[in-house]
């Protein structure tokens, strides 16, 4: 007997659809069990991945499919999770006019293989994620921070960072003063 | 021919450009390593303006973030604006009414307009040029005009709304952009003469810092840049949004890659913005201004990344919403970043002196760079 439909509430994850096409059955073929999801959100189409499967993918989608363009590279920090980092790589094939993203989760700690191999671009972009975040990547030409000065400690856009929280110590060294608050 | 190094051939010079430096029109450091006179190496070090916005954009509402976006790109904030409201909309499920539409295509090429403006003025100010500066200022003022009878600012704007627009227009908008356009292609057809056959000009610019579409890509550069080397990339095409799709206009590009090249498309793209707003102009819906938004805001849990072609590029935000008030994520893909990245490889062989004119054809905004 079929259960009662419950009543609809706000959705407690992402109500993402699954994603269906050439694109997905070619990347299915090519990585089998790595490919963990290919779904769809608001009319966007995303494939997550294990975390050792995301270059050979962009490789993939680069060489095979034309998605030659790198659009951004960034995390998004789940304190929660086991694998507390989600890192974003959005691509964008000129021929195609399409853009998809890959995502993969990576545990505090674990330093992903650089993207800098296959797209120039991420060479910036990894330097800011690792700036933000505190994400090493492995192979990077010059893995050090960009925004923030190279002495600064702690990592920003990690969720325990405070919003009004700095490196006092920095700013009173550098600045001769003792809060920039 | 002897191969022994003298002192004259041996040593490199290490040269500090910025961060005050008048012509990378904020607090751009560059660290030049030269070979006399050529540019072996450079190096950028950015970060003077980094105000955090992508933390502040996590601790705000969505509605409450909305004015702090004006202030990265500050030079053309409506289009930061634009972006901005686009992905909170796809995110949240809003479309802002025809009308609304419409006026945001204004006030965006409006904006397109004034910033190609000021790139034009600064950069000939930076090459030897001062006269166009007075000049493209004067044009640029009649778009703030418009800009502060609309909302009251005239360069963080803070046009739009989530949703749509907070303003009705005022009376007598239409007339003045239609004078503006007149004026502006008149004017326009004065800085051609001034500067398009000008030789000082050509010559100071042309060949200077060349980069070809396969380094585009391979950089992740975007707008004018990618198109003065013969990509006809333009998101307003390519992806419309926005109601873009309903204008008649062109994407102009050019072959060489060049500094030159990059003054004649940005010149081009201020013709095709006035096309664009003749036609808006003339077809402004009537009705609301304003879809049906919540009051909170909050949208289901999810992600969405929506970019638009700002004056500089693509310019993209991809928020993440964990279903709360507040974005979970809030990144901001800048285009001046990227496009900033490019320099080494523009530097590459190119004289100390070439450096400026790239910096300026670059046209970045260090509020966007630093973030």
């Amino acid at each position: 007997m079929p259960e009662e439909p419950k009543p609809a509430g706000p959705p407690t994850q992402m109500a993402s659809t699954l994603w269906e096409g050439d694109l997905p059955t070619t990347v299915k073929a090519a990585f089998g069990e790595r490919l963990l999801e290919s779904a769809c959100y608001v009319n966007q189409n995303f494939f997550v991945v294990q975390a050792d499967a995301v270059i050979p993918l962009i490789e993939f989608l680069k060489r095979e499919v034309d998605f030659d363009f790198l659009v951004d590279l960034t995390a998004v920090d789940y304190p929660k999770r086991a694998e507390r980092f989600e890192l974003v790589y959005i691509l964008y094939s000129y021929s195609r006019n399409e853009r998809i993203r890959v995502k993969t989760s990576i545990a505090d700690g674990v330093v992903p293989a650089t993207a800098t191999t296959v797209h120039t671009t991420a060479n910036w972009l990894e330097r800011e994620v690792f700036d933000m975040f505190g994400i090493r990547f492995a192979g990077h030409p010059e893995m050090k921070r960009i925004l923030l000065p190279e002495e600064w400690v702690g990592h920003p856009l990690r969720k325990e960072y405070g919003i009004t929280q700095m490196d006092n110590n920095w700013v009173k060294e550098n600045l001769g003063i003792e809060s920039g608050q | 021919m002897s191969t022994a190094e003298t002192f004259l051939d041996s040593s490199e010079l290490v040269l500090n450009m910025g961060p005050q430096h008048p012509s990378t029109h904020g607090v751009l450091r560059v660290i030049l390593k030269l070979d006399g006179e050529k540019v072996i190496g450079t190096e950028c070090v950015i970060g003077y303006l980094h105000r955090g916005v992508e933390k502040i954009g996590e601790n705000r509402t969505y509605v409450m973030f909305a004015p702090y976006v004006d202030r990265m790109d500050y030079i053309s904030a409506v289009s930061n604006g634009l972006g901005y409201c686009l992905a909170v909309e796809q995110l949240g499920g809003y479309v802002a009414p025809p009308r609304a539409q419409t006026v945001r295509v204004i006030l965006t090429e409006l904006n397109r307009i004034a910033s190609h403006l000021l790139w034009l003025g600064t950069h000939a100010l930076d090459v030897g040029a001062i006269t166009p500066l007075f000049y493209t200022m004067r044009e640029r003022e009649e778009v703030l005009k418009i800009f502060e009878n609309y909302c009251g600012a005239r360069l963080t704007t803070h046009a739009f709304r989530i949703g749509g627009l907070q303003y009705e227009l005022y009376d007598g908008f239409e007339d003045q952009v239609r004078v503006f356009c007149e004026r502006m292609l008149t004017k326009l057809d004065e800085y051609e003469e001034l500067l398009t056959g000008n030789r000082i000009w050509v010559n100071r610019l042309t060949g200077v810092g060349i980069i070809n579409a396969a380094d585009c890509k391979r950089y992740g550069v975007t707008g004018p840049l990618m198109r003065a080397a013969g990509v006809a990339a333009d998101l307003r095409k390519l992806q419309p949004y926005s109601g873009y799709e309903q204008y008649d206009f062109d994407i102009p590009t050019r072959v060489n890659g060049d500094s030159f090249d990059r003054y004649v498309i940005r010149m081009e793209e201020i013709r095709q913005s006035v096309r664009i707003l003749r036609q808006a102009v003339e077809r402004i819906p009537t009705g609301p201004v304003m879809a049906k938004v919540a009051k909170v805001l909050k949208p289901a849990i999810g992600e969405a990344y929506v970019s638009v072609e700002a004056p500089k590029g693509e310019l993209g935000y991809f928020i993440v919403s964990d279903g709360s008030l507040h974005p979970y994520r809030m990144r901001v893909r800048p285009p001046s970043f990227l496009n900033l990245q490019a320099l080494t490889e523009m530097c590459k062989g190119a004289l100390v002196a070439d450096v400026v004119a790239i910096i300026g054809t670059l046209d970045i905004v260090l509020g966007e760079v630093d973030r």
